[in-house]
This record gives C-alpha cells, sequence and structure tokens, in this order.
C-alpha cells in the first residue's frame, strides 16, 4: 500500500509561540519559511485568542491558508536542551514564495532530527574513528587530533599536494558564508591547498566560467524579471521540478498574464503582452506542460534539439538576429566589445543549425523573432536562463558563452524583465580567501585520487560515490586505497599512539589513503572514511546564503544538533589548532603560527571574520541587522545601511558597467561533442542516457534516503524511456534494469513515458540506490567540466518489478485538463 | 529495500511510539487546559460513520461528490472498474478519497481517463489505483483515503482517513 502517516490531528501552537527566521534549506530558489516553537508541554486552541494564528480553527480552513501546516512541516525537537513542538512552515510574507512549500522544503520539519519522534535516526551524533574493524564513537579532541596529526606528516612529506579536499563551496546546508569561509581559511590562507574540488565536479572551477570571462556575473537579475519578461528562454532547465517556487510565484504569473498590472505601472510606454516561452530541452519535462497549460500552445516554443547540440543553436540565432537587424546597438555600443569579431567568427546559418539540432528552420527563425523582434518599435525584454542541461551538458564552455553573446547583442543584461542567469542548484553562500594559486585549469582531483596520488583526503559534504562522473572506477580505486591504510590500523592497538600513526604513514608510502568525512550523514564514501565528524545543518546552527537573486538572509537557530554535532566552522576552528598544535610539537613554528586565528566560539564570529570583513558590502551586514530583515533580506551586494535596513542591489549592471568596464562578447564556435571520447559512446550505444533530478527528491537526497515518503516513492531511480522501446526490450513498468557502458553499470526501475523520444531515456540523477554517475564517462571539458548529461548506453532487464516497485504509481506526470 | 516493504508500518510506529502522540492526544482533550496531559485519551480521534452512497448508484468513472467526517470536507466516492488494494465492494473497485488537494487546498478534479485527480492550482496528480499515491506534485502526503464499509445491503460507509485533510489540525473538527 501506498505510505500514509495515519496522522489525523497535530498540535495547535499558542498565541505567543516563538517564530525564528529560517531560509529552505535545499535548492537555491531559497524559501522563506517561519520556525514556530512552544515547550512540549504546552499547546493552544481553537479559538482565534488561543492559538498563534488568531485563527478560529474549529471551522475549515480555505485555500493557501497561513493557519494549517502538514505533518511534514511538524516535529519535535531539541532546543537549549528542552524538547519543543517545531513547526516548520512557509512564509506568507516572503518575496520569494509567498507562502508556496516545495514538496521538499515542506518535509523540513520532518526531516529535522528528534529523538523523540525517531526522525532522521541516520544522523551523525559522535566523531566516529575506526578500529577495531569498525567505527566507533570517540571524542572531537582523539578524533581532531587523529586527523592533525595525519594531516601534518603527510604534508611534511609529500607537501601541501599531499593533502587532497572535497568541499562544499555553497550555501544553504551544507555550507554558507560561515562555512565557506572557514573551509577557505583553512585550506587557501593557513594552507595553499591546490588539489581541491567541489561537492559535485572533480575540480575547483566556476561552473559558468565563460560569463565571468566576459565580465556578466551569472546572477544579475531578479526574480520579479520572469514577471516582467516579454519572453523567457529557459535552457536546460526544468524548473517546475527544481525551481518550483521561482516558476509557480514568479513565471506562471507572466505566463498567465496575471503581472500585466505589473508590467504596465514598471515599464510604462511601451506594448505588453502576456509572456511567452522558449524552452531549449531535448527532453519534454513538466515544466513545458505547466508552461503551455498557462500560456498556451502557442505561446511556448520547445525546441527538443538533438542532445548537445545548444551551441550551434545559439550561434545560429545570435547571427539571424543580426542579420534582422534585431540588435541594441546602443547598448552595444556603450558597454561592450568585440561584437563585429564574435559574430565572424560564430556566424551560422539557420539550415546549418537544422540540420545539427534536428529542429527546422521556421522553429529557429520563430526562436529568433521571439527573442528579439521589437515589439511596436520598442525593444524586446527577454530573460534568458540555464541551468545543468547547459552547465553539465557538451562543451559548458562555449556554450554558456554563446548565450551571453546572444543577452548582450539584445541589450538584455541589466534591464526590467532580462538578465541572463543561471538558475541555480544549491543557495550560494562563498566568501573565501583567494583561490588563485589553484591555477586554471584546476588540479582533476578525482583523476589524481584514481591514480594514486595524496596521502589525506578531506571531505566536506561531500559524495564523489554518488556524485562524481566515472564513478565506478573511482569508486574501487577508493576502496582499495583506504582498505589498505584500514588493514594497517587493524594490525596496531588503537590506544598507541605512535605506533598507530607509524602504521597508517606506511600504508600511506603504500599508496594507501586516510580519509576524513565530516558530514551530518552517513555517506557512500563515507563507508571508506577513517574518521567520520558530526556536522550541524541549518538551523542547528545560523546560517547565512543568498539565493539566485542574490537575496541574503539568516536563518536563525531554531533546534540544538544531534549529540556532540557541530557547525563546520567551528569544526574547521578545531582543526585549525589541532594542526597548530601538532606543527609545534614537530618543532615547525613558522608553520604552526600560519594556523593562528580560529579562535571562534560561534558561527558569528566566523561571520564576522569573514563575510563582514571581506565581503563586497560585508561591513554592512551583520546577524542583528539579518535578524530584523526577516525572510526578505535584501539583494547582494549590500550598498548602504539607513533607516534600520540594509540597502541592497535589485538588478547587477543597471548602468551598463561590467566587471572590467565593457562587457566583452566571446568567439564560441561549434566543434561537436567536446569531451573527449564521447561522439565514440554516441556511435557505439544506442540509448541515450539523459539525467537530472526529480521533483520529490531534489537537493534533499541526504535526508531523503531515510524518509518513508520519498523512499516509498522512489525506492530506486526512475529511468522515463518510451514505451516502444520498453516493448523492444521486454521490459514492464517498475521492471529493474541494468544501465551500462564501457564506463561502468547501474541500476534503475523502468517508467514508461509516452513523450519520451524513441532512444532517449532519462535517468534520475546522483540516487543513493543507483548512481548515474557509474556510467558517465571520465571525459571533461578544457576546465575539467564534467559532461554528465550526453551519455549513452545500454539497457537490459534485470528482473521483474519486485515488490517495493510493483506498487508504485507509474501513470504519467503531465498534468492534464481531461 | 526490505526497509521500503515495510514502510507504513514503520512510518506509523515511528509517530505513535514517541512523545508526538502524547501531544497529538492531548490536543483533544481540554483545549488549553493545564491538566490536559493528565488526562486519559485515545491516540487517534473519533471517526464518526457515515453513510455515503450504494453500490446500485455507482457507475464506472462516474465521480460521485460526498463530504466526510463533515460537509465541509469534500471528497469523492469513485468505482475504478478495476481490483485495486483497499478498494472495497463485490468488484473491490470502490474507494473513496479527500479532494482537497493536500499541498494548498485546492480542489481536485477527476480525470477518468487515467484515473486520477488533478490539481489546476499547481499541477498535482493522484493515482486513485495506488491509495491516491502523488504521481507528480507539492503535496507533502499522498491523497487522504477514506476508510470504506460496505454491508450487506449495498451501503457504503465511511469510516476513518488516513491522512490529515488540508486545511484541519484535527480531521474531526472539535465541536
Amino acid at each position: 500500500m501506498t505510505y500514509k502517516r495515519n496522522i489525523d490531528r497535530l498540535p495547535i501552537p499558542p498565541k505567543g509561540a516563538n517564530v525564528r527566521n529560517v531560509v529552505c534549506h535545499y535548492c537555491i530558489v531559497g524559501c522563506g519559511y517561519h520556525a514556530i516553537s512552544w515547550d512540549v508541554n504546552t499547546q493552544g486552541g481553537p479559538k482565534p485568542d488561543q492559538n498563534f494564528f488568531g485563527e478560529d480553527l474549529s471551522k475549515q480552513q480555505g485555500a493557501e491558508s497561513h493557519a494549517w501546516f502538514s505533518p511534514s512541516m511538524y516535529n519535535i525537537v531539541k532546543q537549549d536542551g528542552r524538547d519543543v513542538h517545531l513547526v516548520l512552515m512557509p512564509d506568507s510574507k516572503c518575496e520569494v514564495n509567498s507562502g508556496l512549500g516545495s514538496i521538499r522544503g515542506a518535509r523540513q520539519g520532518e526531516l529535522s532530527y528528534s529523538e523523540v519522534t525517531g526522525t532522521q535516526s541516520q544522523r551523525l551524533t559522535d566523531p566516529m574513528v575506526y578500529r577495531y574493524g569498525g567505527m566507533y564513537p570517540t571524542s572531537w579532541d582523539d578524533a581532531l587530533w587523529l586527523v592533525a596529526e595525519i594531516t601534518r606528516r603527510v604534508v611534511q612529506e609529500q607537501g601541501e599536494d599531499g593533502l587532497m579536499v572535497s568541499a562544499f563551496d555553497h550555501g544553504g546546508a551544507g555550507g554558507g558564508y560561515e562555512n565557506t569561509w572557514a573551509t577557505g581559511k583553512l585550506y587557501f590562507d593557513s594552507m595553499k591547498v591546490k588539489n581541491i574540488r567541489i561537492h559535485n565536479r572533480p575540480a575547483y572551477n566556476s561552473e559558468v566560467h565563460a560569463t565571468r570571462d566576459m565580465g556578466v556575473g551569472e546572477l544579475n537579475n531578479c526574480y520579479e524579471d520572469a514577471e516582467l519578461a516579454d519572453t523567457i528562454v529557459a535552457v536546460g532547465t526544468n524548473a517546475l521540478e527544481t525551481q518550483t517556487n521561482y516558476f509557480l510565484n514568479h513565471w506562471i504569473p507572466n505566463l498567465r498574464g496575471t503581472s500585466m498590472d505589473k508590467k504596465q505601472q514598471q515599464l510604462a510606454n511601451e506594448p505588453h503582452a502576456p509572456a511567452r516561452v522558449i524552452i531549449v530541452d531535448p527532453r519534454r519535462t513538466v515544466t513545458v506542460n505547466a508552461c503551455e497549460i498557462e500560456a498556451g500552445k502557442d505561446k511556448v516554443l520547445h525546441l527538443a534539439i538533438n542532445s548537445g547540440t545548444d551551441l550551434a543553436l545559439f550561434n545560429a540565432l545570435t547571427t539571424e538576429i543580426a542579420a534582422k537587424g534585431w540588435t541594441d546597438k546602443a547598448f552595444m555600443q556603450a558597454h561592450t566589445t568585440g561584437f563585429d569579431e564574435m559574430l565572424a567568427a560564430n556566424k551560422t546559418s539557420v539550415d546549418q543549425a537544422a540540420q545539427l539540432t534536428g529542429l527546422s528552420p521556421d522553429q529557429i527563425r520563430k526562436a529568433a523573432a521571439w527573442i528579439a523582434e521589437p515589439k511596436e518599435g520598442k525593444r524586446r525584454r527577454t530573460m534568458f536562463c540555464y541551468e545543468k542541461g547547459l552547465i553539465w551538458g557538451n562543451d559548458n564552455y562555449r556554450t554558456n558563452g554563446a548565450l551571453v553573446n546572444m543577452a548582450l547583442a539584445t541589450g538584455n543584461v541589466g534591464q526590467p524583465g532580462g538578465g541572463c542567469v543561471r538558475m541555480g542548484g544549491h543557495q550560494e553562500g562563498y566568501e573565501r580567501p583567494s583561490d588563485a594559486h589553484v591555477g586554471k585549469p584546476a588540479a582533476y582531483v578525482d583523476r589524481l585520487l584514481i591514480e594514486g596520488k595524496g596521502g589525506i583526503h578531506h571531505i566536506w559534504a561531500c559524495d564523489h560515490f554518488k556524485t562524481t562522473l566515472n564513478a565506478l572506477e573511482f569508486k574501487k580505486a577508493y576502496k582499495r586505497r583506504t582498505d589498505l591504510v584500514k588493514y594497517a590500523m587493524e594490525g596496531v592497538p588503537y590506544g598507541d599512539r605512535e605506533a598507530l600513526v607509524n602504521a597508517v604513514m606506511d600504508a600511506i608510502r603504500k599508496g594507501g589513503l586516510f580519509s576524513v568525512d565530516v558530514d551530518i550523514v552517513p555517506t557512500k564514501i563515507g563507508e571508506c572514511s577513517h574518521v567520520v565528524l558530526p556536522a550541524a545543518t541549518s538551523g542547528e546552527m545560523n546560517l547565512t546564503s543568498m539565493n539566485g537573486e542574490r537575496r541574503m538572509r539568516l536563518t536563525e537557530r531554531y533546534m540544538d544538533p544531534p549529540g556532540n554535532a557541530r557547525a563546520d566552522c567551528l569544526i574547521v576552528a578545531g582543526l585549525a589548532q589541532a594542526l597548530e598544535r601538532s606543527w609545534r610539537a614537530a618543532g615547525k613554528n613558522d608553520v604552526a603560527d600560519k594556523f593562528k586565528g580560529y579562535d571562534w566560539k560561534t558561527e558569528e564570529a566566523a561571520f564576522m571574520d569573514g563575510y563582514n570583513k571581506h565581503a563586497d558590502g560585508g561591513k554592512f551586514v551583520t546577524y542583528e541587522r539579518l535578524r530584523a530583515m526577516g525572510t526578505n533580506g535584501f539583494q547582494e551586494p549590500a550598498v548602504d545601511f539607513k533607516d534600520g535596513k540594509i540597502i541592497g542591489t535589485k538588478r547587477l549592471y543597471t548602468d551598463g558597467t561590467f566587471k572590467e568596464g565593457k562587457a566583452k562578447f566571446m568567439a564560441t564556435q561549434w566543434r561537436g561533442l567536446q569531451a573527449a571520447g564521447k561522439q565514440a559512446e554516441k556511435d557505439k550505444f544506442p540509448f541515450l542516457i539523459n539525467n537530472g533530478r526529480a521533483n520529490h527528491v531534489w537537493q534533499s537526497v541526504y535526508l531523503d534516503q531515510n524518509n518513508d515518503f520519498v523512499m516509498d516513492r522512489f525506492p530506486l531511480p526512475y529511468i522515463q524511456v518510451n514505451p516502444d522501446d520498453m516493448k523492444d526490450l521486454r521490459i514492464n513498468a517498475g521492471d529493474l534494469v541494468e544501465v551500462y557502458n564501457d564506463n561502468g553499470s547501474t541500476q534503475a526501475m523502468a517508467y514508461p513515458t509516452p513523450t519520451a523520444k524513441r532512444k532517449q531515456t532519462f535517468m534520475l540523477f546522483a540516487y543513493p540506490t543507483g548512481p548515474q554517475g557509474n556510467v558517465v564517462s571520465k571525459g571533461v571539458n578544457e576546465f575539467i567540466i564534467p559532461n554528465y548529461k550526453q551519455t549513452w548506453g545500454n539497457i537490459r532487464k534485470i528482473a521483474d518489478a519486485p515488490e517495493v516497485t510493483r506498487k508504485l504509481t507509474f501513470k504519467d506526470q503531465e498534468y492534464h485538463t481531461g | 529495500m526490505k526497509r521500503c516493504d515495510r514502510s507504513v508500518d514503520v512510518g506509523r510506529r515511528q509517530f505513535f511510539s514517541g512523545g508526538a502522540t502524547a501531544a497529538a492526544a492531548a490536543v483533544a482533550t481540554g483545549m488549553g487546559s493545564s491538566t490536559a496531559q493528565a488526562t486519559p485519551s485515545l491516540a487517534r480521534v473519533t471517526y464518526p460513520s457515515q453513510r455515503i452512497g450504494s453500490i446500485k448508484d455507482l457507475k464506472v468513472d462516474q465521480p460521485v461528490d460526498i463530504n466526510y467526517p463533515d460537509s465541509d470536507s469534500p471528497g469523492v466516492l469513485l468505482k475504478l472498474g478495476r481490483r485495486v488494494e483497499g478498494g472495497i465492494g463485490p468488484d473491490g473497485d470502490i474507494v473513496a478519497f479527500s479532494t482537497l488537494c493536500p499541498h494548498k487546498g485546492f480542489p481536485l478534479t477527476y480525470l477518468a481517463a487515467d484515473k486520477t485527480l488533478n490539481c489546476s492550482g499547481h499541477y498535482s496528480r493522484f493515482d486513485c489505483e495506488k491509495g491516491g499515491q502523488e504521481i507528480f506534485g507539492h503535496a507533502t502526503q499522498n491523497l487522504p483515503q477514506f476508510k470504506l464499509q460496505v454491508d450487506s445491503s449495498g451501503n457504503i460507509t465511511a469510516i476513518a482517513v488516513d491522512e490529515l485533510i488540508y486545511g484541519r489540525l484535527s480531521n474531526v473538527l472539535p465541536a
């Protein structure tokens, strides 16, 4: 049977319950929430004067009620050591989400750690070390001593290149300004670590190098621009599922026409109509469907290109727009350089692009008109946005550049209803000392680890086994190397410190790797680790981040971390202090001195040391001021503090001044499938194994793997397959299939999808019960950006649908009106 | 996968094994009373048994509007034409669900073509043949299903609900 909670009532928050500001932990959108808490032995009543909401709760509440919360928003947690009821519910006054909660964010309550209700019992509560053949708890002092001692000895023997690091660089849970600053200070200031990579890619690099190299920061508009645009161009982004409330609260009004008043008010003196939308995606997504439902099919242009041919399309569109005379010449003249050279280099005819992309010439011409044809003599306002379909797609750098070329040529950066932006994954929260020493291209850290390089690996909230490319080969090498150290540790008594450290170092000299995993839950890669350190997550610590429109908020601590878990920045502080002691004991006072400056007692101290002192506009920002700004916060960068408010920046580049003065066009010629081996893989294997995220689980799988509601729906990753292909493969809905190619193999459950093109599948990415990364080749671009999307493989049946999938629905995910 | 086979029971046990039960139970007893904790209470609310239809009046894929557990809680009574788990009646195909979307409370409409309930508010879809499982959508719970009984005369009675209904913190509203 389908999972049901069988909860038929919930406690009523009393009048006067405590309220704190919260931003959803998970995705980039950063919906505003409130944490409402009250003592476990008290409760409110149904009368308006008895409850927090001031409503008569003996009556049925209407749609979009501010006075109803679902069982998933509720829990009992510890707050300063005392049990409290906790409700985490969307804030109707937050401009981002206006009270909407996604299927992920609205489960934050249920996904909190509770000793009372038993939720998230998987959370790590104590430092653990490998001894006597298993992982066992120990003290912070013991664990940090061991990590520092091995780190110091490896660095002494191999230099700082012997220390490999995998670390978050984002905001929200597993990140935030406090924690990126702390890790950055440790690895880029106290040390100059070069062999470092980011949580979802094998090197330390930007996913959007090109736009930055052109002088255009990638988060340059505001969510309201989606309400003001004449045309939205969405490239490789499935916003309904992965930026849900940005889509529902800001795109839909424009598609429905309900933002017309706002358009006329803010942008008088030009004609307005409900938005048109162009979606570039090989796959028909629920986003395409929702746009058609709201705007009408005639206002939606789904460009279902051959996978990986975006670049050819963009070059042709820019060529066509220029040929029609639809460019914004005044803007380009004043604020850009290199247009003519770019146009000459990238010249692509509509017919050439049609041949490469599989689109019709008419579709391409229509797209060009929707993007740039003036509306009654006025410039058309077009918002360009893109995400992993482009970022993790073929020829990342050039494709990113080609899209920015089009946005600049049409004058759509820095203008209301415009922008050329990434949609984002996590929230952002990056503030670190300079990473210039890392170099460009940065080291391909996963390759180095596979090749036996390095002696110690510090992992901060990353799980390569789930979220890297060439994952099966990586896992095999990683397990072999870390097992060498485990065998060595088993040969000596744990309590004999010197013998233990010597045994570990001896194993490292023989190719072993000592692994340290900092996380909030057990991870797949952590199964190989020798030390596991328990971290706190957002809400268990005060945490600052910004969303996809640079909106910075403070999530106020509303509950205690589990057991002895600590904020990452305070773990860094402890580790830095342990390293200082270790270097000093080794007689290296000059090195030891580099680890001073970590005397933070709170996350706020780390924030003030980092963001406040170093960020652009950081001096205007403190916890106290952020608290007062609530869930609306301000948009970075801060430019002033006036009348009790932090003054932010709604859009970037509104005066046409870019990072280096003028924005630069970029030559971005088409060159086929760029990453080594991709064309051969395409030629050899019949099925495109396209991949990405799903609505139920997105930026939340680390907790969802322990959540009954989600694991009941998706016990295994789905692979969407055309029903006729399923017939040929003799597989039925829910059957277990193996996906395989020369890179590796993985498993999924078959989900018949009539809208899927023949031989074009789509598999849920980064799922713990079937990592798609196993079949992704090691091929990367010139800056070590992986190419997950263009993967080809074969599919075969493993077994008939087992009980866990047999009971599932495999009906069409698209909403229909009948 | 073993865990998932038992997920319903596990979820139920997790909730009812802890203090949430005590807290939830307390709500039904003397609101705001300082002695509420000491008052013995049932673990679940007491649902009314309510006749909502008759087998002879039902036709396949022709939804009947109902209300349960009271007149402010709209639902739908369905004969699906195919035996489903949890279905009642001679063909095991009669089910009933709340029609308030558990996301934001918009009304759901029945699509006979694929036997689903659909929300025009934000495109959520629920499968009537799979206990109201959310096919796609934003609700954080599968659709509340009304538990049914049928007597020898074919009268259909609703007797309980398996998830919290949108817009109420107690499925049976306090008097």
